[in-house]
């Protein structure tokens, strides 16, 4: 038990961020960005208005992805891309029934593509989400103010934390 | 005259459609609209590749059949080729490339916006003061206002088409359909708030207009939806205020946030008008049915002297008239794809 605990904590690790401001979110998103690899995953999870396209527009620019003015909710449209230094698959599982929907828009596939998927709503196709996602899950803390709590593979995590700590200063 | 027969499967709907002349709808089929499961079988999601396929090859069957159309009768195919899910594109195209070619017919590739923007010409009708192809409402500013997508255009004629703005975060369609979701008041949105707010008082609840600046065309929603869910719960709250709220309030904050994204829409698309120097002005996209953007857009035409065309409320959500018509410009204009067309995602 305490072996399997330790394996635990080595291979999945969680670091919290508490924005400010609209522009905070945004800064840990191009966090998010410049350190993305071909193939990951960013599984974002929070309510209406919690600042989730905002975070994606960070993580866009920190991605180098020149038309940022193109990056909005894909809520409707259910899949945006963009191209930056790595293809990115903006999706929205919003208005998805579940994860037989998510399929039918060929989610499995673009997550073999090699580019970057980001998925809003990922709470409500869990079970599709593979298993080196980057969650990522915002709590309305106050007016302006948001946690954001981000949890994955250790490594990837810790990449973050120190990309975060030069960012800050 | 020419007949377009028209393709479009770039999101939920699969549509087929046959246009005499850019004009005259001859038939204009939506899957979800008809039974088709009555006729043909099949049961499968709404979001779906797979629905497109079985959907596409009867609603085109029944399309030419209802124009009274024989293959050897179209003139070209027209198809949605961009934007949209790539999934779902792929389908559309494919079945108007296989057709090209097997009827031997030119292929048009169609950008699903821009239809949009030109499908205000479908309401004029023949012999009304329009040019024999209807293109005398051009030049115009465009605004296509719909679930996915809120734009503004200056559209010289249907194949000059510059975009002057756009939506850096959600669409107003979407902005409609999430305050329903944060009242309580279910899918689709939309026309839930727009009947709501009919018996509700505009000014009840000061709510944002997001302008980005004195020059910005480009629009944001995204504000405006979260001060919604922060007069309803509560400033830094996301749940639990709802229940505070009676029928009558309900009414009356759907319709000072209907007047707040229509007062945006408005002052922007007759800006647009203003800033390019035309007289005439179009909306098109399923929030053109919304019956407060229509009387303010009407209102403040009339006041400013620019003539206003509102595409007919049948071709404001997705369908193929709007893309056979679009493909009948770019087809008399000779701008024909080729059988190498590929759908595009944006």
């Amino acid at each position: 038990m305490g072996a399997f605990c330790r394996v635990m904590k080595e291979t999945t690790a969680t670091i919290t961020f508490e924005s400010t401001s609209p522009d905070e979110t945004r800064r840990l998103g191009r966090v998010l960005g410049s350190v993305a690899k071909p193939g990951d995953v960013f599984a974002l999870i929070g309510t209406l208005g919690a600042g989730k396209t905002e975070l994606v527009k960070g993580v866009a620019s920190g991605l180098g992805v020149a038309d940022e003015g193109g990056v909005n909710s894909p809520t409707f449209v259910l899949v945006n891309e963009y191209d930056g230094r790595l293809h990115v698959y903006h999706v929205d599982a919003y208005r998805l029934g579940g994860t037989t929907e998510l399929k039918a828009i060929g989610f499995e596939e673009i997550c073999q593509s090699g580019g970057l998927v980001v998925i809003e709503w990922a709470d409500r196709v869990g079970s599709l989400i593979p298993s080196r996602a980057l969650w990522t899950a915002i709590e309305v803390t106050g007016d302006r103010t948001r946690r954001m709590v981000l949890t994955g593979p250790f490594d990837d995590v810790k990449r973050i934390e120190s990309a975060l700590s030069i960012s800050a200063e | 005259m020419t007949l377009v027969l028209g393709i479009e499967t770039s999101c939920d709907e699969t549509s087929a459609a046959v246009v005499a002349d850019g004009r005259e709808v001859r038939a204009n089929l939506i899957a979800s609209q008809i039974d088709l499961h009555a006729r043909y079988g099949g049961v499968v999601p709404e979001i779906a590749s797979r629905a497109h396929i079985e959907r596409l090859d009867p609603l085109i069957c029944e399309a030419l059949r209802l124009a009274g159309a024989a293959p050897e009768e179209l003139d070209a195919i027209a198809v949605t080729a961009r934007p949209g899910l790539i999934g779902a594109l792929l389908i559309g195209v494919t079945a108007a490339k296989t057709l090209a070619w097997a009827w031997g017919k030119p292929l048009i590739d169609v950008n699903h916006i821009h239809a949009h923007a030109t499908s205000a010409a479908l309401g004029i009708a023949a012999g009304s003061g329009g040019g024999a192809d209807g293109a005398s409402i051009w030049p115009a500013a465009a605004l296509v206002v719909s679930g996915g997508h809120t734009s503004l255009f200056l559209v010289r004629d249907p194949c000059d088409i510059v975009m002057l703005g756009r939506t850096r975060d959600d669409a107003a369609g979407e902005a409609f359909d999430k305050v329903a979701m944060i009242l309580g008041l279910g899918f689709p949105g939309g026309p839930i708030v727009d009947r709501r707010a009919k018996s509700g008082d505009a000014t009840r609840v000061s709510l944002p207009r997001t302008m980005l600046g004195p020059d910005s065309l480009d629009f944001s929603f995204s504000g405006l939806k979260t001060a919604v869910l922060y007069h309803v719960h509560g400033a830094g709250r996301t749940r639990g205020g709802l229940e505070r709220l009676s029928p009558g309030d309900i009414d009356d904050l759907c319709a000072s946030f209907s007047a707040a994204v229509v007062d945006v829409l408005v002052a922007k698309t007759l800006k647009a008008a203003e800033r390019c120097g035309v007289r005439t002005v179009v909306v098109g996209g399923g929030v053109a049915a919304n019956s407060m953007l229509r009387a303010r857009l009407s209102e403040t035409c009339v006041r400013r002297g620019l003539t206003l065309h509102p595409t007919p409320m049948q071709f404001c959500t997705d369908n193929a008239a709007m893309i056979a018509a679009q493909g009948h410009h770019q087809f008399v204009r000779g701008r024909l794809a080729d059988l190498s067309l590929a759908a595009e995602a944006s």
